[in-house]
Formats: structure tokens, C-alpha cells, sequence
């Protein structure tokens, strides 16, 4: 069953007392942030407690990630080298402006997995682009890694390098479709960007059905109350999913029945419909249907 | 001229008895005079009032607690008690608060040798934790200390009851005036009982005084004062709806509960007490309500903003009123006509009648402890020290058809589900379901519960599962330790002795 | 690992801890400080104390604030306090484990 990726906390890794509590939230996947969340001077006690945190059996059944400060500082390796230790599942990349920066952080993921004993490509990785050049080269990044889990669009570097600011949408039109295209084209998960104003319930809503009805597999959150909201939209309705459990029962009574083709109220269902309806299924059985 | 009682007592001799006329103003001698007719219960000073009201060594004295944080009566009283030498007196509070910090040196001094109350805070709670008293202090609930009183284990001699506002004969109320409380509910209860109450308000006002909580029959001395409360202390703080995402999400799963639990229907009724976790319930029920199409018939127990905004939008018939926690709920008992004040005897006193927790479906509370067969602890804290209350609690839990307990599942390192309670307040059999940040337990005596909950797909596991998990996060405490001397007693509602609290040691 | 400087490391907010760390020759030296004392004294000291023996670290002042955090950010933020009081930039990953 393909790994739901709707909703993606962000954590500071600085901060210890949501190290310790953040995964009775649930999210699909918890990032551990060391970068932009962490000052300079607590660079490496981050790298410390994120290192600990995630191996604390409390979070053995939520996907880890973990954003390393770009490998041209000089905290990006060190980051690396605990994350991938500690068993992280994704590391994610900031800044990825092309593919070669995948290919540097993959040599470097490769060394570290030998050294400690990690099963080589283990380690899932994750390109955030957050530039004019990383969306142009969207595509190149996506496809530069089997390792590849997904591709991101961050929006706060990303508008500033596009010398505009953040706000209803119109500023991440062309890097939101060329990023979720890269993600489709390489068969890798497509997230969108953060949504800041956490006050601002019918803002994030918006713009979370936006991202939904163009493809996205899920966004980057940064407070757990942003979570059921997002699930909620990602859920499916009632006619959905009843569509879908006919759809699934269909194909099933086809291949007992040895069928080539498979009908359902006259209208031919194949392969692709039949693998959406399934994963309708795992999403309302993930959230529910949508309220 | 033969006098008239001498001529019935002639024609019938056991009517002897009766008194013959002396004059109009016999047992009325004050009517005679313009002033004391209508001012003869005011007294120039408070000490002039307790002089009068007989107060002698050894008796009990009462005070209600609807001003909380902002009470200026009961400290006011007291140094006035303490510098007029009076000693060995019974301390009757409906409850004390931090900044009743001064009773340390009046226990100390021996004018208090003896306390009631539903609770305690501050440097209090841990004096007297540490053994300060000699007699340990008897904690009752809110209904529990009707019951003492009505049984007479609590004979109050004289209540000092502050209020905002009465007119000369005493006739007061919460709603105006200047420190609005509101509901004085609890005071009614004392001004029934008490042998003598001492009325100390900042206004008199003009006779009649209405709307009337405590009447003029009750009261026999007023004083007026500077002041009775501080109007920015008397509101609890939480009306704002919390932001923090752990209390959220255990208000939404609390509300997930209630939703399942059989009795959400037309005319259910609701307490959720106060606290940043309880408004966040109120606002997520009014949610359900409207997509399910119901109303609540009514709310009871303390009120607040959250539950005013509910009444006024339609969607809750009645409030039942025994303590407003802010200025919003006060206000709002002067104004809408369903929303009515009670004394703390209908609302939770158990040898009552009728108690209004008996009609109650569903309420919310909360625990510093629960343990493994669900009994909880409001008020022995994490180092021992008796720093909560046992309020309403276990009256509402007694009673209510489903009774919710939220508490995040570790405080501080803290773990919240224990193996045995520090202290019971409440038995485990009033005790229904536990909402934790890390799931849900229900009591397995309500199996029906249980079953309808896990069909609505709720995170249900067993309270050894969150005990486990806990462990599992913290590690395992220390336990407590306690010298043997017992320092309080916890009164259950019906009196009886449920636990006791011990001495901590350093 | 030998400190040679003070140090700090953690904050004093709630579920974390601060832990300094200063040189001195005659041995170790741990004082902790906690809000939950009474229950989990013993558990820290115990933690604290493995956390320094894997560190190698005999000598040296360590003090803890600690507002009830778990165990594995005392071990994190007492390890940062002793990396940054030794100076050491190049970490000896099993000696953090």
C-alpha cells in the first residue's frame, strides 16, 4: 500500500518539549527541522536532540524526515551524518537548485550508511526547491535519484529569489505546476509549501484545496492543529468513496471471474481507475469520509 | 374594665398563656425611631458588627468564595478577628484560594485551629501540607459541604458574606455594584444556615434592592467596606479559547466522545466547568449541535463566556447558575431570563431533595490523577502538596449519565494515569471515560459505552495501555513519601471519610 | 573528553533543561536541580551519570536545570554541553548512542 504522505510536520529540532509530544498528533510524516527553524549557535545541540528524538520508540511508526542544513555549510554534513545514524527515513535537501546537489548529498548518504552498517539505499531522500533555478530544473531533480521519495516547493526563499512576496497564490502559480509535473514525470510525491497564519483557518483551507484539486500528495504543516484540517479536505465524500467500494468489488468479482474486461454500469473500468479507487479506500480509511 | 386576656383567660383557661398587648412597638422598639427602623443592621465598623453578632473563642465562622483570586473578605475579616483576640475558631470557607496566604499566621498565632474547605492554593495549601495545623483540615465537596452543614457537623456561628451590593435591610445580589461575582450561590447557603451573618458590602443601595439572592430575613448586620472583591482577579482567566494544540486536540476528542455516547440528543444537558480546555469543548459541541440539529434543554454548574455565547445563540434552553467565572456569565444573569441562580444546595447537595447534578447527562472534568481502576485525584499535586480542589467534582460525578475526564497523559515528566491515586476524591465507579492526547479509555463497567465508541471509530484502548505508554515516556517515579501523620481529610459528598492526606516529607 | 571551557547548553522551558558544564581537576561534580525531583531524582542522576561515563568524562562541574524533560533530552543537551565544553568538533558517534 503506497505511504500516505497528506501532512508533514514541521518540528524544530531545538525545541525539546515538542521533540518529546509531537507524534500523538499523528501526522503522516514528522519533519525534524535543523535548519531555518534552528539558530546558528544551537546548530549542533539540535543535531543532538533530533539525533535522540527519533530514536525514541515513540516515534517508530511515523515516517521521519529530516532537514540537514545545505551541504555547503558547515553544518550540513554533521546534520547527515546524525540523521542517517539515527535511522532517519527521508533526508530532506534544502535549497536543491539541481540534480547534482542530489547526486553530492547521495555519495555522502551512501559513505555514512556503509560506515554505521545502515543497509545501502535505505535512506529516502527529499529535494525541497526552493529557487528560480531548482523550479526550472524540477524535472532533472526529480528523476536524479532512485532514493527520491518526493520533491518539495518552499515558498519563503523561493518568492524572494522571485523578488515578489507571499500571498493569495498568483506568486507560486508557475513553481507549484512545474513542481507538482517534475513530481508526476519522475513517479515521485509532490508537496506544496507551508501555510504560516495559523490563525487563519479559512485561508489555509483555500489554499489546501487548491493544492488538492491540482495533484498534491500533501503539504508541509507547522502546527499540529493545521493536521485534521488538512486530512479532512484530503478525505474523500460519501459518494466517493461508495463509487469506489463499487469500483473495487467489481474488479474483484472480474478477476474471479477470469474477466479481461472489467464494466461497472456499462462504462469500462481499467487499471488506473481501479488503482484510484483503491486509494480513495486508503484515504477514507486513513481520515474518515469528509465532514 | 376587665383587660381582653384576662377576660379569654376566664372563659378559656388554657389560653392563660398567651401575652396581653403592651404597646405597638413592644418587640419593635426600633420603629419608634426614624433612623433604626430602616438602618438598625448597619454597623459603623466591622468590629462593631462582630461585637454584635455575639462571636465568642471556639466558634465557627463561614465565608463563600465567589470572588476566587480577587477576594478581599475573608483576609479583611480576619486580621480584624486577629487583632480583636479572638482564638480557637473554626475556619468554614466554601473554598480558599492563593491569596488567602495570610491564614498562615492566624493558624500560627492559634486564632484558627480548625478548617473546612473544598480546596486550597498557594503558600496555604503547602503550610498546611507540610503539618502546620495540628487538626487536619477536612476538604468536602461543593454539595458535601451542604451536607455538613445541614447535618450540623458544620455549625456556623457567624457568616461574613461579601457582596457587591444590598440595600439596608440586607437584601443582595451578585449583579451589581462594582465587584460582580454574580451567581452567589454559594453564599445563599450560609446566609440560610448560619446563626448570625455579617453582610460586608461596598454599596448600599436604595430598598428594595432586587433582584434578590440573599434576603433581608437572612442577614442581621452589614458593614460597609472599600471593597469586597478585585474586579480584574474574580474572572478565572481562561474565556479565550486556547491555542494550544494538546488541549485542542483532547477538546476534540472529548467532544467526539460526547458526540457517541448515546445521550448527545434533543434536550441533552452539559456542565463543563472552566479552563482554557473546557472552552475549546464548548465551541467544538456547538458544532455537532448545529449538524446534528439539536439543542441542549440545559447547562448547569459553574458558567462561563463560551456557554453565555451558546444560551444566547438559541442553543442552550437554561442555565443553571451556581458561580459565574467571568464578567460575561455575571453580566448575563442580571439580563437573560433563562439564566437562573442557584444555591449550592440545588445544585449538588446530595441529602437535597432534588439536585440539579441528579438531571444532569453529560460532564466534563478533569484530574491531576487517575488511577488504574479510574479514581481520581483533584487534589494532592505531583510533590504532595494538597493544591487543587475537590469542588464539584464528585458530585458531578456521582450523578451525571456520562462523565468525561480530560487530562493530557503526561504533565511535565508527570504521568497523569497512575498505578493507585495518591489521593481519591472521586471513586473510580463515577468515573466513565478518560481522554487523553494519546487516546481513550472507558471505565469497563460501561460496556455499552464502550461499544457504541469503538463502532464510531475512536482511538479506545485500556487505561493499562495509557499507564504503559506513560511509563514508557516519563520511566517510572519515585513514589511520593509521606510521614504518617494524617494533615487532611477527603470528605466524600455524603460525608464519609473516602481518603486521607498525609504529611510530605522534605 | 576533557572540558576545558564553561559551557552551556538547553533552555529552562518547560520539558527541556539547561546544563553547564566548567573544568575542574579534582573529579566530577554533578548538582541537579529538578521540577520533578521527588519522582525522577534518582532516574536523572542515573541518566546524567551513564551519559558522562560513555563521554569519558572524570572530570569536570555539571550543573542541571531541569524542568521535566524526558530522558532523551538530557542525554542530548548534557552531550551538547560537554561536546561544547570540550571543544570538540568531530563526534564520536557511539560515544553519543
Amino acid at each position: 500500500m503506497k505511504k500516505l504522505r497528506r501532512s508533514m510536520l514541521f518540528l524544530p529540532g531545538s525545541n525539546a518539549a515538542m521533540l518529546s509530544t509531537a507524534f500523538v498528533y499523528k501526522p503522516d510524516s514528522i519533519m525534524f527541522d535543523l535548519e531555518d527553524a534552528v539558530s546558528l549557535r544551537e546548530k549542533d545541540s539540535a543535531r543532538i536532540l533530533v539525533y535522540h528524538a527519533i530514536q525514541n520508540p515513540a516515534y517508530r511508526d511515523i515516517e521521519k524526515v529530516v532537514r540537514i542544513n545545505a551541504l555547503s555549510t558547515p553544518f550540513g554534513l554533521k546534520d547527515l551524518e546524525a540523521a542517517v545514524r539515527a535511522r532517519a527515513d527521508v533526508i530532506r535537501l534544502p535549497k536543491t537548485d539541481s540534480a547534482n546537489d542530489i547526486h553530492e548529498l547521495e555519495e555522502h548518504v551512501v559513505r555514512i550508511e556503509k560506515a554505521c552498517g545502515r543497509p545501502v539505499g535505505e535512506t529516502g531522500l527529499m529535494a525541497a526547491v526552493e529557487s528560480a533555478s531548482g523550479v526550472v530544473n524540477a524535472v532533472s531533480i526529480a528523476q536524479s535519484s532512485p532514493r527520491l521519495i518526493g520533491i518539495a516547493l518552499a515558498a519563503f526563499d523561493y518568492v524572494m529569489d522571485m523578488q515578489t512576496e507571499r500571498g493569495d497564490g498568483t506568486e507560486l502559480f508557475y513553481a507549484r505546476c512545474a513542481v507538482l509535473h517534475a513530481a508526476r514525470v519522475a513517479r515521485i510525491d509532490a508537496f506544496d509549501a507551508v501555510f504560516s497564519d495559523v490563525n487563519d483557518e479559512e485561508g489555509f483551507l483555500r489554499e489546501v484545496e487548491l493544492i488538492r484539486k491540482l495533484g498534491y500528495n500533501g503539504k508541509s504543516l507547522i502546527n499540529p492543529r493545521q493536521i485534521e484540517l488538512l486530512h479532512n479536505a484530503y478525505a474523500p465524500t460519501r459518494e466517493e468513496v461508495e463509487y469506489a467500494e463499487r469500483v473495487v468489488v467489481a474488479a474483484e468479482e472480474g478477476e474471479k471471474a477470469g474477466l479481461g474486461v472489467i464494466s461497472l454500469n456499462g462504462k469500462m473500468i481499467d487499471g488506473p481507475i481501479i488503482d484510484h479507487a483503491r486509494s480513495v479506500i486508503t484515504r477514507a480509511r486513513a481520515s474518515g469520509i469528509r465532514q | 374594665m376587665t383587660k381582653p386576656l384576662e377576660a379569654l383567660a376566664a372563659q378559656f383557661p388554657h389560653l392563660r398563656e398567651l401575652h396581653a398587648f403592651t404597646g405597638a412597638n413592644t418587640t419593635t422598639p426600633y420603629l419608634a425611631d426614624a433612623d433604626q427602623r430602616v438602618n438598625r443592621k448597619i454597623c459603623p465598623s466591622l468590629e462593631d458588627a462582630v461585637r454584635r453578632s455575639g462571636l465568642k473563642d471556639g466558634m465557627t465562622i463561614s465565608f463563600h468564595h465567589a470572588f476566587r483570586e480577587g477576594d478581599k473578605v475573608i483576609n479583611l475579616v480576619l486580621e480584624k478577628l486577629s487583632a480583636m483576640g479572638f482564638r480557637n475558631l473554626t475556619l468554614a470557607s466554601s473554598s480558599l484560594m492563593s491569596c488567602n496566604a495570610g491564614i498562615i499566621e492566624h493558624i500560627k498565632s492559634g486564632m484558627i485551629t480548625q478548617i473546612y474547605t473544598s480546596g486550597m492554593r498557594g503558600k496555604l495549601a503547602e503550610a498546611i501540607s507540610r503539618g502546620l495545623m495540628e487538626r487536619p483540615i477536612q476538604v468536602h465537596s461543593h454539595g458535601g459541604r451542604v451536607h455538613l452543614i445541614q447535618s450540623g457537623e458544620i455549625r456556623i456561628d457567624v457568616a461574613f458574606l461579601g457582596v457587591p451590593c444590598c440595600d439596608s435591610f440586607g437584601n443582595a445580589n451578585g449583579t451589581s455594584g462594582k465587584s460582580r461575582c454574580g451567581s452567589l450561590g454559594y453564599a445563599q447557603v450560609d446566609a440560610q444556615h448560619a446563626r448570625n451573618v455579617v453582610m460586608l458590602t461596598e454599596e448600599i443601595v436604595p430598598y428594595p434592592n432586587t433582584p434578590v439572592s440573599i434576603s433581608q430575613d437572612q442577614v442581621d448586620y452589614i458593614v460597609q467596606v472599600d471593597e469586597v472583591g478585585d474586579p480584574s482577579k474574580i474572572s478565572v482567566g481562561a474565556t479565550r479559547m486556547t491555542s494550544n494544540p494538546r488541549e485542542l486536540m483532547i477538546a476534540k476528542r472529548a467532544v467526539d466522545v460526547i458526540e457517541n455516547s448515546g445521550y448527545f440528543e434533543e434536550g441533552f444537558s452539559l456542565q463543563t466547568g472552566s479552563g482554557g480546555a473546557a472552552t475549546a469543548v464548548t465551541r467544538f459541541i456547538e458544532d455537532r449541535m448545529r449538524r446534528k440539529g439539536i439543542k441542549a434543554s440545559f447547562a448547569l454548574g459553574g458558567i462561563t463566556g463560551p456557554i453565555i455565547d451558546l444560551h444566547e445563540k438559541g442553543l442552550i434552553g437554561t442555565l443553571i447558575d451556581t458561580q459565574d467565572f467571568d464578567a460575561v456569565a455575571a453580566a448575563s444573569l442580571a439580563k437573560n431570563p433563562n439564566h437562573i441562580e442557584v444555591s449550592t444546595n440545588e445544585y449538588a447537595n446530595p441529602s437535597a431533595k432534588g439536585a440539579s447534578v441528579d438531571q444532569l447527562d453529560i460532564v466534563i472534568l478533569s484530574a491531576l490523577e487517575i488511577d488504574l481502576e479510574f479514581n481520581v485525584n483533584v487534589i494532592t499535586g505531583s510533590d504532595g502538596v494538597m493544591r487543587g480542589a475537590s469542588g464539584g467534582h464528585s458530585d458531578t460525578a456521582a450523578a451525571a449519565n456520562v462523565v468525561v475526564v480530560t487530562a493530557p497523559l503526561i504533565r511535565s515528566r508527570i504521568p497523569t494515569v497512575v498505578r493507585r491515586a495518591t489521593t481519591i476524591v472521586t471513586p473510580g465507579e463515577s468515573i466513565d471515560v478518560l481522554v487523553t492526547d494519546h487516546g481513550i479509555a472507558v471505565n469497563p463497567r460501561r460496556k455499552e459505552l464502550t461499544e457504541r465508541l469503538i463502532a464510531a471509530g475512536l482511538p479506545i484502548v485500556s487505561i493499562e495501555k495509557l499507564y504503559d505508554q506513560a511509563m514508557a515516556l516519563s520511566g517510572e517515579p519515585q513514589p511520593l513519601e509521606f510521614h504518617d501523620r494524617i494533615v487532611g481529610v477527603i470528605r466524600y459528598r455524603d460525608g464519609s471519610v473516602i481518603d486521607v492526606v498525609r504529611q510530605i516529607k522534605e | 573528553m576533557k572540558i576545558i571551557k564553561a559551557a552551556v547548553a538547553g533552555t529552562l522551558e518547560s520539558s527541556d533543561l539547561m546544563v553547564k558544564v566548567s573544568p575542574s581537576s579534582g573529579g566530577l561534580e554533578v548538582v541537579v536541580n529538578s521540577e520533578v525531583m521527588r519522582q525522577f531524582g534518582r532516574q536523572i542522576r542515573k541518566v546524567v551519570d551513564e551519559t558522562l561515563k560513555k563521554l569519558e568524562v572524570t572530570d569536570g562541574t555539571i550543573v542541571i536545570e531541569d524542568k521535566g524533560a524526558l530522558d532523551c533530552a538530557i542525554r542530548a543537551r548534557l552531550q551538547a554541553a560537554v561536546l561544547r565544553g570540550a571543544e570538540v568538533e568531530e563526534l564520536n558517534w557511539s560515544q553519543l548512542s
